[in-house]
């Protein structure tokens, strides 16, 4: 099958490849990019491990593929912080230990990014709704709830600065 | 998993949309939000030579009231649905319900449509229309051709729609003012399918049935209306007998199948748990 070529923004960069149709955002992200950030974890849309950001809506790259991207705009965990400055969802997980194996991370981190963006100031309810769709093996979500809630406090306070 | 190969289209409009459908025949296959089509293509229970992209076409998403329907676009996806105004004022069966469905990164890419257009009798939206009376809008070489969602659905993975049809949207009449609506879904997790779902809308006067319209998810080889629980209730109060009954007439309608999710017992008796759970929840909305 021939090769068609795409062209999209990833973290800020441009990026233009000649890709097989089949390709999926995230091997296209993994292995032409070498963006290794984002994770391959159950493959079918259930665990999160794969999430980016595409044109500003949190998606599982491992059920879209990279030619469906023509144009878009993504981000990538790799492009959370700034001048080597942890974003604020880092920051927090780092604080608060909301990591153990680090496995389902990455998708938490860009998937608890894009939540604050939606809802800055939400419930507790409204943060383990709105990482429904990642799953972690290792914490119970606890901690993962509580540094989401530090990014939140930390967001706000720098937002008033 | 990768999928096996295939050609990839991206039309812009309906008509090149359709002209390809009909050009490509049964090697197509159509993609909406992919959710459901690319894990099956992984696993090769899918293996279209090429694949359609609806995605770039507009005119195929939006929610909009005209000449006194509600329509939506079959492109349409979930978090649209979930947040719409016009959705939560005049149809709240349809935010309630998408809430239950998947999560809220496949709810970013999923579609009502290909929901739909799927035919798996474990989708939440097929019954959802049921209960909604819907009709959906399929637009083929020959123009374009309304079916009713009771009439749509032929078997697991069978429906009405030809391949070389794309369904474009999906219609119903708004809800009346004192209408109670739920959506009650039993699943195991987060992004499961419905062990047994109920979608009930629901109109009483003087504290009787006046109008009821109950569809099922995910217990039988599609969707379906359960017509002579509706029968049943129609003149009556919802008591604790006529749900006894209500959950008999849906016992059954049921014909489910087997998996990790329970047997046929527990699937047929918890149909009838959601049902009741629905219209109990339907009219405690109305005053």
């Amino acid at each position: 099958m021939s090769k068609k070529l795409v062209s999209m923004t990833i973290n800020g960069k441009k990026v233009e490849e000649a890709v097989e149709p089949r390709t999926l955002l995230i091997h296209f992200l993994r292995e032409n990019l070498n963006l290794t950030g984002a994770h391959i974890g159950c493959e079918t849309s259930h665990c999160g491990a794969c999430t980016v950001d595409i044109d500003g809506k949190s998606v599982k790259s491992c059920t879209h593929l990279a030619v469906q991207c023509e144009g878009a705009d993504i981000l990538t965990v790799e492009g959370l912080a700034k001048n080597g400055v942890l974003s604020a969802v880092q920051e927090g997980f780092h604080m608060e230990h909301g990591l153990q194996c680090g496995f389902c991370t990455p998708g938490m981190l860009v998937r608890s990014y894009r939540l604050l963006q939606e809802n800055p100031n939400p419930t507790e309810a409204e943060i383990r709704a709105g990482i429904s769709g990642n799953l972690c093996r290792c914490t119970g979500y606890q901690n993962i709830v509580k540094a989401v809630q530090y990014a939140a406090k930390k967001l706000q306070e720098t937002a008033q600065a | 998993m990768i999928p096996p190969e295939f050609d990839y289209h991206a039309p812009t409009t309906l008509s090149d949309a359709i002209a390809l459908l009909d050009q490509l025949g049964d090697d197509a296959k159509i993609l909406a939000g992919g959710h459901s089509l690319l894990p099956m293509m992984k696993l090769r229970f899918a293996e279209p030579a090429h694949l359609v992209d609806l995605n770039l076409i507009p005119q195929l998403r939006g929610i909009r009231e005209e000449d006194g329907l509600i329509k939506i676009g079959a492109m349409t996806v979930e978090n649209d649905i979930l947040d719409s105004a016009l959705l939560k004022e005049k149809a709240s069966l349809l935010p309630k319900a998408v809430k239950w469905i998947a999560d809220p990164q496949v709810r970013n890419r999923g579609t009502i449509g290909g929901d739909i257009a799927h035919g798996d009798p474990a989708n939440d939206h097929p019954a959802i229309a049921m209960a909604l009376d819907a009709t959906f809008v399929l637009h083929g070489p020959g123009g374009e051709r309304k079916v009713k969602a009771v009439d749509f659905f032929h078997g697991t993975y069978m429906t009405d729609m030809a391949a070389n049809e794309i369904m474009t949207e999906i219609q119903f009449a708004p809800l009346a003012g004192n209408t109670g609506c739920a959506y009650v879904k039993l699943k195991r997790k987060t992004g499961d399918w419905a062990t047994a779902a109920a979608a009930v809308v629901l109109q009483m006067a003087n504290g009787k049935v006046s109008m009821v319209r109950i569809g099922l998810t995910n217990v039988a080889d599609t969707a379906i209306r359960a017509t002579k629980a509706e029968e049943l209730l129609l003149g009556k109060e919802l008591n604790e007998e006529t749900l006894r009954e209500v959950v008999s007439a849906v016992a059954e309608a049921c014909n489910p199948a087997e998996d990790l999710r329970g047997d046929i017992e527990y699937k047929t008796a918890m149909a009838g748990e959601m049902t009741k759970r629905a219209l109990l929840d339907a009219a405690s909305q109305i005053s």
